[in-house]
């Protein structure tokens, strides 16, 4: 059996439910959500690549390469604010996280 | 000059009333008693050249009012001979009473507020009598209405006070609305609100008829009935009557001027001023006779059995008035208003004397708590003696040889009534007449026996214990509230005390016996300077009036000379009253001695008497003592209704209709909406994730799939 493009898009798509399911039903810490966001982000990765292997245009691999760059930066700015949240509040459990509440 | 007379009663009111407690109390006093005074003394000025018959009647033009299409309204000051006769006696009484005020008032604390109310009140009535036009007239007529409302009601602090001043005010509403109504149809049939040009048309207009309340009447007679009502009203006649017994509960002075002397006679002014249309109307004589005569005798029956001396001379004057609308049913304005013109002065003498007198006793208005006063009050005692002298109709008849019938005010305006009544062949009317002026005497002289002879039975009286107790001439009318706590409910026409000794007559009826007899330590006082002088003033004019003047107002030659058609004076029945036999023209002065033997016998020779007919004639005793039932039959029949009514519609209509389902409901709506939608607001990042999810994904459908 070979590879096909269609294997990389169900694993790509998996990837992203799975994602999708950390951000929406974890109920435990906000590092798991960064890290379901990282995911998602993956996932479209792999169909970034994945089509421009199929397709043979190169520019599909160079956005991924920005959107891994962008993954980078978001990463960061997300723990810093995790760190500055944790000073002030003492915790960084997501059910804790309901100040907007009206 | 007219415009001074009228005004300067309202500038003073406006400068008393606005100044207020910032002017003090002796400045309102005295820039309003002044004003009044020039008031009354260009009044005269006015009024004596009519005498002389070279006055022609003017109009003074104010200002225009209104003018929308064919209306037009001036405010214009109408002064005739009808006019002047009003102006006296408005001005002279109003002037004498507020001086009065000045003793009678001395300790109340809102003494600028009083008298603003009065100066007010003066302005209305002159505006009312001057009037041009029906719509001023109506003005000066709701004028007179709203000062009587705040007079009743002055002290504010006593509940039954203001629940008079309401009753008189809704009853005076009845009134009016017929008023309101004569008027519109005024205009619908002639066209102006101008009463000349009415009163000239009139007489064309007997005997057409007009569609009304889907029937066709007599125009006239609708038209005069319709304003009738309005008169009924403020003149308290039978069925509209029920307000002015209660409105006693103002201080004495208003009860004098505007529930005596001036506004309660404005009804008797009207139907005068507009007798040329009542003439063209037999059946609204008729109409006018009828509730005269009633009114006439079922006052004089209450006033029988009151033993409250400001009730006992409200019903007398709700009985005289009744007197001047059966005279000018029959036709004899001139009588009507000569009546009016003594009874002013008499009746207010009654009413100062009697305020001198509850003044004297530390304001205790029941006469069962006086008796024995002649010597403690003397110039008291001699006004008010002069005052029943002159209402009791004292005096020689022109008979057997006398040529002139010379007597007190009363002598001459009552008799001349009786006599035209007969003289106008109504001899039922002539009956009650006749029996009402022994009635009259009857009570007149009860009141008088019971306050000035037989023994003191002071001590009874709470309100002298209270004034031995708080030391003695200590008048305080601040204490209103605290001391009238006996009677509270009386202005709702269900008056406690009455109830209360209906159950036991004995106790209740006059009797010295049933009580304790005794000063009780207590010295009454007689009244200060203020208060005497207006007393002097009207003995004088209860003493002449009737005298000096009844040959302008009822004479035929002269009389037509005075009132130069100024009302539609009946040359011919003034002549007939003139031929009426000898025994009818005695016969007022026989009723008169028999009701004087009467109330002799009963209060002075056998006072258990009283007691004993009390026992026998039970019903009808009580029968008398709650007013025939007037109070409690309009209790039943529209008080408790409109409550009713109202109770339902405050309830069912507004509570559970209107404001069910309009303001609470979507007041109700908006919170709950506002609190789901706070509730959407979970601050939980994941709900917000999801949402923003659900969105994309609703738009990348549609996105798709459009």
């Amino acid at each position: 059996m070979t590879v096909g493009l269609i294997h990389y898009i169900v694993v790509a798509a998996v990837l992203f439910t799975l994602g999708v399911l950390g951000i929406f039903l974890n109920r435990k810490n906000l590092i798991v959500i960064l890290m379901a966001i990282e995911l998602i982000l993956l996932a479209v990765n792999i169909n970034l690549v994945a089509f421009a292997a199929s397709l043979q245009d190169l520019v599909g691999q160079v956005f991924a390469m920005f959107v891994l760059t962008v993954a980078a930066g978001e990463s960061a700015i997300g723990l810093a604010i995790m760190v500055i949240y944790f000073r002030g509040r003492g915790t960084i459990a997501v059910d804790d996280v309901n100040r907007m509440k009206g | 000059m007219i415009t001074l007379v009228v005004f300067l009663p309202l500038l003073a009111a406006l400068v008393a009333g606005l100044g207020n407690r910032a002017i003090g109390n002796a400045p309102a006093k005295v820039v309003t008693t002044a004003a009044l005074f020039g008031s009354a003394l260009l009044s005269w000025a006015i009024f004596l050249p009519f005498l002389g018959g070279e006055t022609q009647p003017y109009v003074a033009p104010v200002f225009e009012w209104i003018h929308s299409g064919d209306m037009a309204v001036a405010w214009g000051l109408k002064v005739d001979a009808l006019t002047a006769v009003m102006l006296v006696v408005i001005t002279s009484v109003s002037a004498l009473v507020h001086l009065y005020s000045w003793g009678y008032m001395a300790e109340d604390p809102d003494q600028p507020r009083f008298f603003a109310y009065l100066s007010l009140f003066t302005f209305a009535m002159l505006m009312l009598v001057t009037s041009d036009n029906l719509v001023q007239m109506f003005f000066g007529w709701e004028g007179v209405g709203l000062a009587s409302y705040l007079l009743i009601g002055f002290w504010f602090r006593k509940p039954s006070a203001n629940a008079a001043a309401i009753k008189a005010f809704v009853v005076n509403r009845v009134g009016d609305l017929g008023f309101m109504l004569g008027i519109f149809g005024t205009y619908l049939v002639f066209d102006t609100v101008s009463i000349p040009a009415i009163l000239a048309a009139a007489p064309n207009m007997a005997g057409s008829t007009i569609g009304f309340l889907g029937g066709r009447f007599d125009t006239m007679t609708v038209l005069c009935l319709l304003l009738f009502v309005g008169a009924m009203g403020k003149s308290a006649q039978l069925g509209l009557h029920t307000w002015l017994p209660d409105a006693m509960e103002g201080p004495t002075p208003v009860s004098a001027l505007i529930h005596a002397a001036t506004m309660v006679t404005a009804g008797v002014f009207m139907i005068c001023r507009l007798s040329p249309m009542f003439e063209a109307s037999p059946v609204a004589l008729h109409v006018v006779m009828g509730i005269g005569a009633a009114t006439c005798l079922f006052a004089a029956t209450c006033g029988l059995v009151q033993t409250d001396i400001k009730r006992v001379i409200a019903y007398s004057t709700c009985s005289q008035l009744g007197y001047m609308f059966f005279a000018a049913g029959v036709g004899a304005y001139g009588a009507a208003m000569f009546h009016l013109f003594t009874h002013a002065f008499f009746k207010a003498l009654l009413f100062l004397g009697a305020g001198s007198v509850i003044h004297a006793m530390h304001h205790e208005q029941d006469m069962r708590y006086y008796g024995g006063l002649r010597r403690s009050i003397p110039v008291t005692f001699w006004a008010m003696m002069m005052g029943t002298l002159a209402i009791t109709g004292v005096g020689l008849p022109a008979v057997f040889g006398n040529p002139l019938g010379i007597g007190f005010a009363g002598f001459h305006s009552k008799d001349a009534i009786i006599e035209a009544s007969w003289a106008a062949g109504q001899q039922g009317t002539w009956f009650i007449g006749v029996l009402v002026a022994a009635l009259t005497s009857f009570y007149s002289w009860r009141l008088m026996f019971l306050t000035f002879w037989g023994t003191p039975r002071w001590a009874a009286s709470e309100h002298i214990q209270h004034s031995l107790h708080d030391g003695h001439g200590h008048d305080d009318h601040g204490h209103h509230g605290v001391h009238d706590d006996g009677h509270p409910d009386e202005a709702h026409g269900n008056p406690t005390k009455a109830e209360d000794s209906g159950d036991a007559p004995s106790v209740h009826s006059p009797s010295q016996q049933d009580l304790p007899a005794g000063t009780g330590g207590y010295h009454p006082h007689e009244s200060p300077g203020p208060m005497l002088v207006p007393l002097i003033v009207l003995s004088l004019g209860a003493i002449a009036a009737g005298f000096v003047f009844h040959g302008f107002f009822i004479e035929p030659d002269a009389g037509e000379h005075f009132w130069r058609g100024s009302i539609a004076f009946r040359e011919h029945l003034m002549h007939e009253m003139h031929g009426v036999p000898t025994l009818i023209k005695l016969s007022a002065t026989i009723a008169m001695l028999l009701g004087l033997w009467g109330a002799w016998f009963t209060y002075i020779r056998s006072p258990g008497f009283p007691a004993a007919v009390a026992e026998q004639f039970r019903i009808g005793y009580r029968f008398l003592l709650h007013k025939w039932y007037f109070d409690e039959l309009y209790d039943l029949l529209f008080v408790r209704p409109a409550f009713a009514i109202g109770r339902l519609l405050w309830h069912r209509g507004d509570e559970k209709t209107i404001d069910r389902f309009g303001p609470n409901g979507s007041a109700f709506l908006v919170q709950v909406g506002s609190r789901a939608a706070g509730r959407l607001q979970t601050g939980y990042l994941y709900t917000y994730a999801f949402v923003m999810l659900i969105g994309l994904t609703a738009a990348v459908t549609w996105a798709i799939a459009g």
